[in-house]
């Protein structure tokens, strides 16, 4: 026997302040906070998927275009980020090269896959693994910001190596992209309304 | 976002109607977030699509330095393109690098465009592409003139020593050695470089190598159809009869080698510049290359019967210190007859060398000629000359021409009171007479003059010597003995005649003493004398100028300024 839900008890949450508004008091606005309120997060599959797309459309140009540009003694290099992870690995950082390769490769890619996965079984109405569903969608809060290590490491790279002739290391488009794709994945992620993975559930009932 | 416009009115009483608005058909707003995406990286797509150029492919020996998506193609340090993808050839004979050229980039898919990697090397003009130990190898590129354009290069293995479009011209020079000449070796004139060499290869039938060599502007109009070229490769030490002679064009040309060139003052009537591709013969020293024309050769021969250590191929021959030939050939003959070695030489000699001579004897010749009808061969008119000149005294002789090397030189020179002998023929060559060496005879006379002074009986002369001297010894003791006391008496006697003579002259030198009374007589007695002639002297002075006083005596005042002088 499954808890109620709270439509049933004629409850409504607000986004803003998290209060638990009795729709018999006030149908529109929250009580304590006067946000509006809102069943389900408005729009939240189509927004997600819209988010989503445009980070998938993104990560393309983030993996095609370098995100450095390395001049050591007149050597140009530019560098992608599947490019770095291999020169690291070839180096023998692979240490390093597996936190990058997890932070920039492994991260987005399963945003994307779990936040579709997601979107799609919210949309069929599935019923099935309602709790490690929304499991999921923790970890992908959780682990949303993490991606903006790439970021991170390219600004820190090249706000301290300036050297000059000797070395100079400069953001390319391609990081760009790739911080864009962080922040729409986490933008995706935060439109997504999980509680929409157990409303199939409630109508089943 | 569909349901803002909810009533603004705070805390009033909720309408009955119903809970939420929907709008029946929305697009949300934030699929612009997705289109403007998909804009940007279409957008993106188009540019590039846009930007890129022709694709290439350079065959390469090697992809050293070669790294895909980081090696430039660059012209005149512009980047022009980027290495893609680096892979092995169909036959893996070689590497196939893919080129992305950028789009302005057109001109260098020309077929003739000439790719090679700058990489760090010590080439023949120095070291080159120090600066990619730092940035790296890249590719470098010198676009082409010929219309065609291709897909396909084969790159060069090291850098053209000359682009395309520098002004200047080639040349065809035929070696019979390449020496130490490279592609890249300098070419001087005097001592400037003008040019380089720019490539050679073997003769088709292996008799000679041919090489290529750039000569840029405005230097090529030094080049002439009479410029000898000559190599200049390396350090040029000639120990010839000269003395040791070093010759060396610079230090670039003693590690790559190096070409010179440079016309001969004679005969420069053709000082107009060469045509280019003209060929040339590389001599292989300046000496051979600057020295006059030879014409044609003649072979001679001479036999000494002396050992003509020193003396080596190549030697000059000189014609009254004229070098007009060189020795050819030394060979050991064996005489049967007196049982020697007489030592052959075989040298050629260019008559021509002999210059004005030669001219006028020929023009002799052919006025000769001209009267006899009989036009001859001019070899036969050599031989002719040399049958008269060695009627004349003409003998060949080894001689020393260099004290500190000892080397030898054939002189040909005159020797009137030498005995009369005929020039022999051999087929080709002439047998020119010989003598001995000058300093030869001396060694001969030296050799006697010793056997003469070790012929003097030097043993009976000293015992001569002895007897005498034993006879001057008795002779001395005489003396000491009867000799000496006598003169020693004698000396005495001198001794006492000498102190009287000092007396009497001791008693002179006080009569005449610079206070006696007799010199004060005599002093006063010469004072006399002296007045009365100064008297005597006027009066005939007087009795001259009037003889008539003598008569009339003395008359007062008459003429006194006759008086006056």
């Amino acid at each position: 026997m499954t808890p109620p839900f709270a439509d049933e008890l004629n409850l409504r949450l607000c986004h803003r302040c998290k209060y638990a508004c009795s729709l018999d008091r006030d149908r529109h606005r929250c009580s304590r906070c006067n946000a509006l309120l809102h069943r389900r997060k408005p729009d939240a599959i189509a927004r997600t998927w819209a988010l989503l797309l445009a980070a998938f459309v993104f990560y393309v140009p983030a993996n095609v275009l370098p995100i450095l540009r390395t001049t050591a003694l007149q050597h140009d290099s530019t560098t992608t980020i599947l490019g770095s992870v291999v020169d690291l690995w070839q180096d023998g950082a692979w240490d390093i090269a597996v936190i990058i390769f997890v932070a920039s490769v492994v991260v987005p890619v399963a945003k994307f896959l779990i936040l579709a996965f997601l979107l799609v079984t919210v949309q069929r109405r599935s019923r099935g693994s309602c709790r490690e569903r929304t499991q999921l969608y923790r970890g992908l809060e959780l682990i949303g910001y993490w991606s903006m290590l790439d970021v991170f490491v390219v600004g820190l790279l090249a706000a301290l190596v300036q050297f000059g002739v000797l070395g100079d290391i400069e953001p390319r488009l391609g990081i760009l992209f790739f911080g864009l794709v962080v922040v729409l994945t986490m933008m995706a992620t935060l439109t997504f309304d999980s509680r929409l993975i157990w409303d199939a559930v409630k109508d089943e009932r | 976002m569909s349901d803002d416009d909810v009533n603004k009115t705070e805390q009033s009483p909720p309408p009955a109607e119903p809970e939420v608005r929907e709008r029946r058909w929305h697009l949300p707003l934030v699929w612009i977030v997705p289109l403007v995406a998909v804009i940007v990286g279409l957008s993106m797509m188009v540019r590039a699509w846009q930007q890129s150029g022709p694709v290439i492919e350079i065959t390469f020996e090697t992809a050293e330095g070669l790294k895909p998506n980081q090696t430039p193609v660059q012209y005149r340090n512009v980047v022009i393109g980027n290495v893609t993808g680096v892979s092995l050839g169909e036959a893996r004979q070689q590497v196939v690098a893919t080129v992305e050229l950028s789009k302005e980039a057109d001109a260098f898919t020309r077929e003739d465009t000439r790719f090679w990697v700058v990489r760090p090397r010590i080439g023949a003009t120095g070291i080159s592409g120090l600066g990619t130990l730092f940035s790296g190898d890249f590719i470098a590129a010198d676009p082409g003139n010929s219309s065609g354009h291709a897909e396909r290069f084969e790159g060069l293995e090291s850098p053209p020593p000359i682009t395309y479009g520098e002004p200047g011209k080639r040349f065809q020079l035929q070696a019979e050695d390449l020496g130490s000449l490279t592609i890249g070796s300098p070419v001087y004139y005097r001592s400037v470089q003008v040019g380089q060499v720019v490539s050679y290869q073997l003769d088709k039938q292996g008799n000679g190598v041919n090489v290529e060599v750039f000569v840029s502007e405005p230097h090529d109009r030094f080049v002439s159809g009479n410029t000898r070229f000559w190599n200049t490769s390396g350090l040029d030490l000639d120990l010839g009869v000269d003395g040791v002679q070093v010759h060396m064009q610079s230090l670039v040309s003693l590690v790559t080698g190096g070409i010179a060139f440079g016309t001969p003052l004679v005969n420069s009537l053709d000082t107009m510049g060469a045509e280019e591709d003209s060929r040339f013969r590389l001599f292989d020293d300046r000496g051979t290359a600057l020295a006059p024309e030879k014409g044609e050769p003649e072979r001679i021969r001479m036999r000494f019967a002396q050992s003509l250590r020193g003396l080596e191929e190549g030697a000059p021959v000189d014609f009254q210190g004229k070098n007009i030939g060189e020795v050819s050939r030394i060979t050991l003959d064996y005489d049967e007859s007196d049982q020697t070695f007489p030592v052959v030489v075989d040298a050629i000699m260019y008559p021509k060398l002999m210059g004005r001579a030669y001219d006028k004897f020929q023009q002799s010749q052919q006025s000769q000629e001209s009267q006899n009808n009989g036009p001859k061969p001019s070899q036969s008119a050599i031989r002719e000359l040399f049958e008269t000149l060695v009627g004349r005294g003409l003998r060949a002789e080894a001689r020393t021409a260099n004290l500190l090397t000892g080397k030898l030189f054939i002189a040909l020179e005159f020797y009137p009171d030498a005995d009369k002998t005929n020039i022999r023929r051999h087929a080709q060559t002439m047998v020119i007479p010989t003598r001995t060496t000058s300093l030869d005879r001396i060694q001969a006379q030296l050799t006697t003059l010793v056997d003469r002074i070790s012929k003097i009986p030097i043993e009976s002369i000293s015992a001569n010597l002895d007897g005498s001297l034993r006879d001057i010894r008795q002779t001395l003791t005489q003396m000491n003995d009867d000799v000496l006391p006598a003169s020693l008496a004698t000396l005495e006697g001198i001794d006492k005649l000498t102190l009287a003579m000092g007396e009497a002259l001791g008693s002179a030198a006080e009569a005449l003493g610079e206070d006696s009374p007799q010199r004060e007589q005599l002093q006063q007695a010469l004072t006399e004398v002296e007045r009365m002639s100064r008297s005597v002297r006027s009066l005939s002075d007087y009795f001259r100028r009037h003889p008539e006083a003598l008569i009339r005596g003395r008359q007062e005042r008459q003429n006194r300024d006759d008086l006056r002088p």
